[in-house]
């Protein structure tokens, strides 16, 4: 995911020389394609977020297209304010990148856990909040970013995630979701890289007689809500999933709409981050299971809730 | 133990901690092992039995990234055995990746840089307020940490209310994640008005420079700290140790590879140990050497930070020329400082 956001930014600056590369000096083994190739449009601003995002913003300003690359928390919660204040509500055109959402970067520890980014950007007026899938999503994100202009949010994975669609996105648009399964009864709701772990619960689900629809969703905001207020008045339960905090990301989004759509028929289940930092290394996988977002108990959830 | 001693047992543990989880920051590790060594082996005042002892000397590990490092020398210091250190990022372990404050003896949880220096200066800061001044705080900071705003936000604080029970350590590898500090934001005029250690000191700090890897120079800076305390005006001071990134095995020097890298299996291992053996002190057995510790390695493909480190070892930076003020030859101690030309 994150070699194929360097690869579409890369083809993206060859045509349009006002896009600029900031790293907080990090990108080793991911970035060089683009400093080897454009070091003209590319500055490492140092471990300096706060004064990076404000620069950012300064860029912006006098016309540039500014992406701004770090991991974690780095390049969001260490500089809120300045994204708030500089990026947002100056409407500057900043696109924040994060690598390693959720757990990405698991027993490197909660300084490195990204789970609380979805509600803290979300809630910024005048910001895009996209969190792609797989390569295809990322790569249909970075394209539509530089298209779209205004502050955005792009939360990344790392790499290695499971392929969701097999070719690039037709028609792919900032604020729609993407249906990857038709289904009845359950639709099933993700966003970012926690996706195989829901693709994993499809699977299960099937194997138990369960026809689940299932959608990802690149974009967090604005969130698509023709699609949630069909699902809510067609299906019997809505399950939303994300390697973030129950709290205030994706599934809050959901369900913002679901409360306020007359006729709803479907119950919501949301499945995230328990509300609580981890205190034990793990790698991705396990720190999932501790937090029930991992394939099994995800589909174990679903069929506790259809039953009642 | 004494320093030496100690210094090497750190960096004998971090080859097999991060070889067998298969994670990052060695070189970080072994550019503070000697660093870590003195504090724990003579100058910290602690109690590896009663870790939260009221009266203990503080240490916070600002550069949290370097964790092998701290967990390897609390280990050796009696805090926890020294076989849990084979835990190091395992699922379920304590030993996480960054600076863990479930570990007994370490004091604050760090990870993202310019955190731990602040609250060591709030430490210090309650602990003046209370009268309570019995104790020091230290903590061991990066220089690419030194790109941080907050980190010269404490600067400023400490000195105005004359934390002269706070010591900070500055560990000067003049290397971060991509490249050279000075190729990435510059600390030291490159044709020598000032450097890192005056702007320090023009923040109000007394400021000592050592060798970071000269365990002498290292005591004795740091009871040079202990005698300021006394001096007026009361001033925090700052400890800049130079140091060499990836210090102790010989091709991991000065290459910004082991920033991320961990020592794989074959010749990286092999040569890592074979090079700490040939340099073992008196009065140190190798733990490794016999069946005390069980050593079984991860499978590469297994390691979290595989698919971004497990990178050829000819690995070079192609950083954009326009930034270069530093060039050296990976695997020496060796750096060339060039002034360049500004690019109009």
């Amino acid at each position: 995911m994150r070699d194929a956001f360097v690869r579409a930014l890369v083809e993206l600056a060859r045509k349009d020389k006002r896009i600029e590369l900031i790293t907080g000096d990090l990108g080793f083994g991911v970035l060089r394609p683009f400093w080897e190739e454009f070091p003209d449009q590319f500055t490492n601003a140092g471990i300096a977020e706060q004064n990076m995002v404000s620069v950012a913003a300064g860029m912006a300003l006098e016309g540039k297209t500014v992406f701004v690359y770090s991991i974690g928390n780095f390049p969001t919660l260490r500089c809120l304010e300045q994204i708030r204040n500089d990026c947002a509500y100056h409407n500057a055109n900043v696109k924040i990148v994060c690598v390693g959402g959720g757990f990405a970067y698991g027993s490197l520890g909660v300084s490195h856990h990204a789970t609380e980014d979805i509600a803290c950007l979300r809630a910024i007026p005048n910001m895009t909040v996209m969190a792609p899938g797989d390569a295809m999503e990322a790569d249909a994100c970075v394209r539509a970013l530089v298209a779209h202009p205004g502050p955005a949010y792009l939360r990344l994975g790392r790499g290695g995630e499971k392929r969701i669609h097999e070719t690039t996105i037709e028609n792919f648009t900032v604020g729609k979701a993407l249906r990857i399964h038709e289904g009845e009864r359950v639709a099933l709701f993700s966003t970012g890289a926690i996706y195989e772990e829901v693709a994993g619960a499809y699977e299960a689900l099937k194997k138990q007689g369960l026809s689940p629809a299932l959608y990802t969703f690149p974009t967090i905001k604005p969130i698509d809500r023709a699609l949630i207020e069909n699902v809510a008045q067609n299906f019997e339960l809505v399950l939303t999933c994300e390697g973030h905090n129950v709290l205030g990301g994706f599934g809050s989004a959901v369900s913002e709409v679901l409360v306020a759509t007359d006729n709803r028929k479907a119950k919501g289940l949301l499945l995230g981050v328990h509300d609580r930092f981890t205190e034990i290394a793990g790698d991705r996988e396990f720190l999932r299971i501790q937090e029930e977002i991992d394939s099994q108990n995800i589909a174990l959830k679903v069929l506790e809730k259809l039953r009642g | 133990m004494n320093s030496k001693q100690l210094s090497w047992l750190i960096r004998r543990h971090c080859v097999e901690m991060t070889h067998r989880a298969c994670v990052s920051h060695i070189g970080s590790d072994f550019s503070a092992s000697d660093i870590l060594a003195t504090l724990y082996a003579g100058v910290l005042r602690y109690d590896a039995d009663d870790p939260q002892w009221r009266d203990r000397d503080r240490f916070l590990m600002s550069k949290g990234h370097a964790s092998a490092a701290l967990y390897a020398a609390l280990a050796e210091s009696g805090f926890f055995p020294v076989e849990e250190l084979m835990t190091f990022c395992e699922n379920g372990s304590r030993l996480i990746g960054h600076v863990s404050s479930k570990v007994p003896g370490v004091e604050f949880s760090t990870g993202s840089l310019g955190h731990g220096f602040s609250v060591a200066v709030g430490m210090a800061f309650a602990a003046k307020k209370s009268g309570d001044m019995g104790h020091k705080i230290y903590a061991l900071l990066g220089d690419g940490e030194c790109n941080e705003g907050s980190v010269w936000e404490a600067a400023l604080f400490a000195n105005h209310f004359r934390l002269n029970n706070l010591v900070a350590i500055i560990d000067r590898n003049q290397m971060q994640s991509l490249d050279f500090g000075e190729n990435t934001m510059e600390l030291d005029d490159p044709e020598g008005a000032y450097r890192l250690i005056d702007k320090w000191r023009v923040f109000g700090w007394r400021a000592i420079e050592v060798d970071g890897h000269d365990l002498n120079q290292l005591k004795a800076a740091f009871e040079e700290a202990s005698e300021n305390a006394d001096k007026k005006p009361h001033k925090p001071t700052v400890v800049i140790a130079d140091t060499i990134k990836g210090r102790g095995v010989s091709y991991m020097q000065n290459d910004v590879l082991w920033h991320y890298r961990y020592p794989h299996q074959g010749w990286e291992y092999d040569v890592a140990v074979r090079e700490l053996c040939d340099a073992i002190p008196d009065g140190v057995v190798d733990p490794y050497a016999s069946s005390v510790i069980m050593r079984e390695a991860r499978s590469e493909n297994d390691g979290e930070t595989a698919d971004d480190h497990a990178l050829s070892s000819s690995w070079k930076t192609t950083y954009p020329e326009q930034m270069r003020r530093v060039e050296a030859r990976p695997g020496t101690d060796e750096r060339v400082h060039a002034v360049i030309e500004d690019k109009q």
